[in-house]
């Protein structure tokens, strides 16, 4: 309680002093009969040379960031466009940096040399043409470089990713990341968020996860129905139950889509799903597919310069090559616990501040070692375990 | 509503003749544009300082993560500052609301609010705006969409908290977040309602500009002040329904199980409903008003300074032509450059480097604006007020905070910093310090004419060097978090070794943030004593060619006594040559040898 008091006390004290200070400059200048608006040199002195040590602090003061900071930044670029998009950003900053130290040294400087001088008279210069145009079509030039140089790169980053690319998918919700490699097939299984169980966490459709849905719903409709008949409820309630009764059964129609639409959905069968840490190999393309069960999230490799956000409803994707393994980073950084890291880049809630998973860049070699001692989708899942017997032994599986 | 209809009847006789107003004519219900616009500015300031306090609290937060101040915990209470520790669900509120009242009700409702409506009747030479009336209305709405913003910080699942861009799914859902249930209703009220008033603000802005201009006014003599905020209102006209029809789906889904943004969403243990909405398409229609949004609080802040910095350089502004053709080509180029928002949301890369092409051609409009302040300055004769440092700071600011810009705008550069605190610190400066420092500018320029006294200009003096070193302190170094590919909104980075770097310059941010609050206590001090003890003004005081210098300082309703003035050249004749005076008003007839300009 005395440290609130205290510090009501010391903004009104604040406020106070202020006000004092103004009432003293203001008793004084009533004394030397100076008012508000009569020029005065001494300000004027004062100011425009404050114009010069501002500028000058403002330079130093960046320049000291630059050096001081240097290490704070992103270190090299890990990825193949990665090292394109650098030398686009620092030829920009060579361009900002000139354009940045030369205009806000005029506007500073010609504030202090043209400060009032009662013996002058400004200079009446309306307009010049000549002028306006050098400084419409300078800046265009540039501008043209930019523009062109930089499209290029975007259009190559943007690019289809080659057939053979590893197919990753990233998978937001709140508040973690799921990668799913699509397997010896390179092809990820579909999904649907309809499907979406505590063992199924990403939707993936398979036949018995289809099978494990349904008899989910049915329990659902089933025990909702039982609460209406046999309980005295609230008006309000049972209207929000038989809502809830009516968004399962659609629920319901869409499994059962799937389930009658005689696909076999065995491109899942051997999706790999990791969580915390995942692996990827050097030098080869990889092909991110990203999405998202609840919110918009956003895939942020700094490290590799790769973004991009994950938005439910849509598949969005980022391809990029990465180039240094995380051991040769390591060295590069001189951090011999160095990680290259995805991080969460949308606001999506209380705990987005630690939406985080390491990527672990292997060479190809440690990277086949890796992917080869995960569990499939079917190998983690005791129920599917005997599914994929069943495929293993029929080489197909019977839907319906 | 007697009031309302007295009122009402005073504006319709055009007093001539200044009749005796009851107090609540005159300073509640007023119609008179410079009572309304000083409403919108004492608003506008308390918004402010809420807003910047805000800052001041997360600011602590990152600078010294989980570390205990008993101010927190003063002003959250142990609800949200259990200990003095923030909670992480206020830290976002806090950013959410701080964004929100300084884009919209102090840099939009306040800044065009004041200015807009203080100086378009008096420097066009009309008595009053096209409608009392409706100008009243919209500062009212302002006023009631003020109260509901700032009262959603006391609901008890906290205020909005998604980031003042609200992207649904997480403003749509409150089982997202808490912030997502009441506060963000508030919310989205709020921006109805204030939408609404910002919407019969610049209606009323552009008919009286169009019509009541008085003779001899052409729309090439006006001062850029007036075409500044003729096309923010333009551009509010058009951008702000667009907005509306955002917050209106929004509400729709939130409440009406509608699915325009939603779609295929499971969260908190179910699969819900709605299929087949798009939340892209959300941000499409926010940013078609958010990217005209930077313009429609920029403009008024270039606009003002133009005007400031060629009357105390002494000299005309230079290229007045370029100027109002820049401020056009930025108005119109501003409607097609929204995209840039939206290079890593999913967009199509193709329609994404259209947007590259479009945004980085605003360089050129600016570009020019800007060469267009420093030759002014050049040869002129320059008079230091307070008004002209925050307006030589606001080039500064325009300069610095646009050229990071042109980084931003190419969209493989943006891959890497979307999102971190380089936006952050890019977006402050050019928009949030050149604005700012544009309004401050206008208080101090136009205090006399507000209020009929001056403001002490030796703290305006210590007010704006604090607060430029204190913004470019502040905003500096966070390009450099930024670069280390810090992201916005983190309520913490101490969970990433990669970010142990920051952590000084985090600490550094906060130490420049709390000095440039400080320096606000200056202002606040020397306004408010100004108001009813600074010095008495008189009727010119900065010798200055415009109109409103040439009303009384004593305010009359219908703002001239006797007839209008008439206006017989542009405002901009300082130091003309063949002059005995160094400035020559609007109302003074050319000589019969004499070109216009």
């Amino acid at each position: 309680m005395m440290e609130k008091l205290f510090i009501v006390l010391i903004v009104v004290l604040a406020v106070v002093a202020v006000a004092q200070i103004i009432r003293l400059s203001k008793v004084s200048s009533v004394l030397s009969k100076k008012r508000e608006e009569d020029f005065s040199p001494i300000a004027n002195k004062v100011n425009s040379n404050l114009m010069i040590y501002f500028v000058v602090f403002m330079f130093a003061f960046l320049i000291w960031h630059m050096v001081a900071f240097d290490n704070v930044l992103l270190p090299v670029a890990a990825s193949e466009h990665g090292v394109k998009v650098d030398n686009l950003l620092n030829f920009n900053w060579w361009i900002i940096f000139t354009v940045f130290f030369v205009v806000n040294f005029l506007l500073f400087f010609f504030a202090r040399r043209y400060r009032y001088d009662p013996n002058r008279k400004a200079y009446y210069l309306a307009h010049n043409n000549t002028l306006e145009l050098i400084w419409t079509i300078i800046p265009s030039i540039v501008l043209v470089v930019i523009i062109i140089w930089g499209l290029l790169t975007w259009i190559d980053i943007t690019d289809e990713p080659g057939e053979d690319a590893l197919v990753i998918e990233l998978y937001a919700k709140q508040f973690d990341w799921t990668a799913r490699y699509s397997g010896t097939d390179n092809t990820l299984g579909d999904v649907n968020f309809t499907l979406i169980t505590a063992e199924n966490p990403l939707g993936v459709i398979t036949a018995d996860g289809i099978e494990v849905k349904l008899k989910e719903l049915d329990e659902e409709i089933e025990k909702a129905e039982m609460s209406i008949r046999n309980e005295v409820l609230p008006e309000s309630r049972v209207k929000e139950l038989e809502d809830r009764i009516g968004m399962r059964r659609r629920q319901k129609s869409k499994v059962l889509n799937y389930r009658d639409s005689g696909r076999d959905f065995q491109t899942a069968y051997d999706d790999v799903l990791v969580k915390g840490e995942m692996h990827i190999p050097v030098g080869k393309e990889v092909n991110f597919q990203i999405r998202a069960r609840d919110v918009i999230h956003s895939a942020f490799m700094p490290h590799f310069r790769a973004q991009m956000n994950a938005v439910p409803g849509m598949n969005t994707q980022f391809t990029f090559t990465p180039t240094i393994t995380t051991d040769s980073m390591r060295v590069i950084v001189e951090d011999a616990n160095f990680n290259f890291i995805l991080l969460c880049n949308k606001v999506c809630g209380s705990a987005h501040f630690n939406m985080q998973m390491d990527i672990i860049v292997d060479s190809e070699a440690d990277y086949a070692k890796w992917i080869a001692e995960q569990k499939t989708f079917v190998q983690a899942e005791p129920v599917r375990a005997e599914l994929k017997e069943k495929v293993e032994v029929e080489g197909t599986i019977a839907v319906n | 509503m007697a009031a309302i209809a007295e009122a009402h009847v005073h504006a319709a006789d055009h007093a001539h003749h200044h009749e005796k107003e009851s107090f609540v004519t005159k300073y509640v219900f007023s119609q008179d544009h410079k009572m309304i616009s000083k409403q919108f500015l004492i608003t506008a300031i308390f918004m402010a300082i809420v807003a910047m306090m805000l800052s001041v609290f997360f600011r602590l937060q990152l600078a010294w993560p989980g570390e205990s101040f008993s101010i927190l915990n003063y002003f959250l209470g142990d609800r949200w500052a259990p200990d003095g520790v923030l909670d992480r669900n206020m830290y976002l509120s806090l950013v959410t609301i701080h964004g929100t009242i300084m884009v919209f009700f102090v840099l939009t409702g306040g800044l065009s609010g004041t200015f807009s409506n203080l100086l378009i009747p008096l420097q066009i030479g009309a008595r009053d705006m096209a409608s009392g009336f409706l100008n009243m209305l919209s500062y009212w709405l302002f006023f009631i969409s003020s109260i509901i913003m700032l009262s959603s910080l006391f609901v008890e699942t906290g205020a909005a908290g998604g980031g003042w861009t609200i992207y649904p799914p997480l403003s749509a859902l409150p089982q997202a977040m808490p912030s997502s249930g009441l506060g963000m209703t508030l919310w989205l009220v709020s921006m109805a309602i204030f939408i609404a008033s910002s919407l019969l603000g610049s209606l009323n802005y552009i008919v009286t500009i169009l019509n009541l201009r008085t003779k001899g006014m052409k729309m090439t003599r006006l001062p850029l002040t007036i075409w500044a905020f003729f096309i923010t209102a333009v551009l509010g006209v058009l951008s702000f329904p667009v907005l509306f029809a955002a917050v209106l789906l929004l509400i729709m889904d939130r409440s009406m199980g509608t699915s325009f943004y939603l779609s295929d969403i499971y969260i908190g243990g179910e699969a819900l409903d709605p299929v087949g909405g798009s939340p892209i398409l959300y941000q499409h229609l926010f940013w078609f008003l958010g990217h005209p949004e930077v313009y429609i609080v920029l403009l008024p802040a270039l606009g003002i300074s133009s005007e400031i910095i060629s009357t105390n350089s002494r000299k005309p502004i230079f290229g007045y032509r370029a100027m109002i053709g820049s401020i056009l080509a930025i108005g119109f180029l501003s409607f097609i450059v929204w995209g840039h928002h939206m290079f890593m949301s999913g967009m199509n890369p193709f329609l994404g480097s259209v947007f590259v092409f479009t945004t980085l051609l605003i360089a050129i409009p600016s570009a020019v604006k800007a060469f267009n302040y420093i030759t002014t300055l050049w040869k002129g004769n320059i008079i230091f007020t307070p008004g002209m440092l925050f307006s030589i700071g606001l080039v500064s600011t325009f300069v610095s905070g646009g050229l990071t810009g042109i980084i931003l705008a190419d969209s493989a550069l943006d891959i890497t910093l979307h999102d971190t605190y380089f936006v952050v610190a890019h977006f402050h400066i050019v928009m949030g310090l050149s604005a700012i420092f544009g309004m401050f500018a206008g208080i101090y320029h136009w205090f006399p004419k507000m209020f009929g006294r001056m403001m002490n200009s030796r703290m305006g003096y210590v007010h704006f060097w604090l607060t430029i070193v204190g913004g470019y302190g502040v905003f500096f170094p966070m390009h450099f978090v930024g670069m280390a590919g810090a992201p916005r909104r983190y309520y913490q980075y101490t969970d990433y070794p990669m970010f142990d770097g920051i952590a000084d310059l985090n600490v550094v941010i906060t130490y420049f943030a709390i000095l440039a609050a400080a320096a606000q206590v200056i202002f606040l001090a020397n306004f408010f004593y100004s108001i009813f003890r600074g010095q008495r003004a008189v009727q010119n005081p900065w010798k200055s060619n415009t109109l409103e210098w040439t009303t009384p300082v004593e305010h009359l309703h219908g703002n001239w006594p006797g007839a209008l003035p008439e206006v017989h050249r542009w405002p901009y004749d300082y130091s003309k040559p063949g002059k005995e005076l160094d400035y020559v008003p609007q109302t003074v007839p050319l000589d019969h040898d004499e070109e216009e300009h």
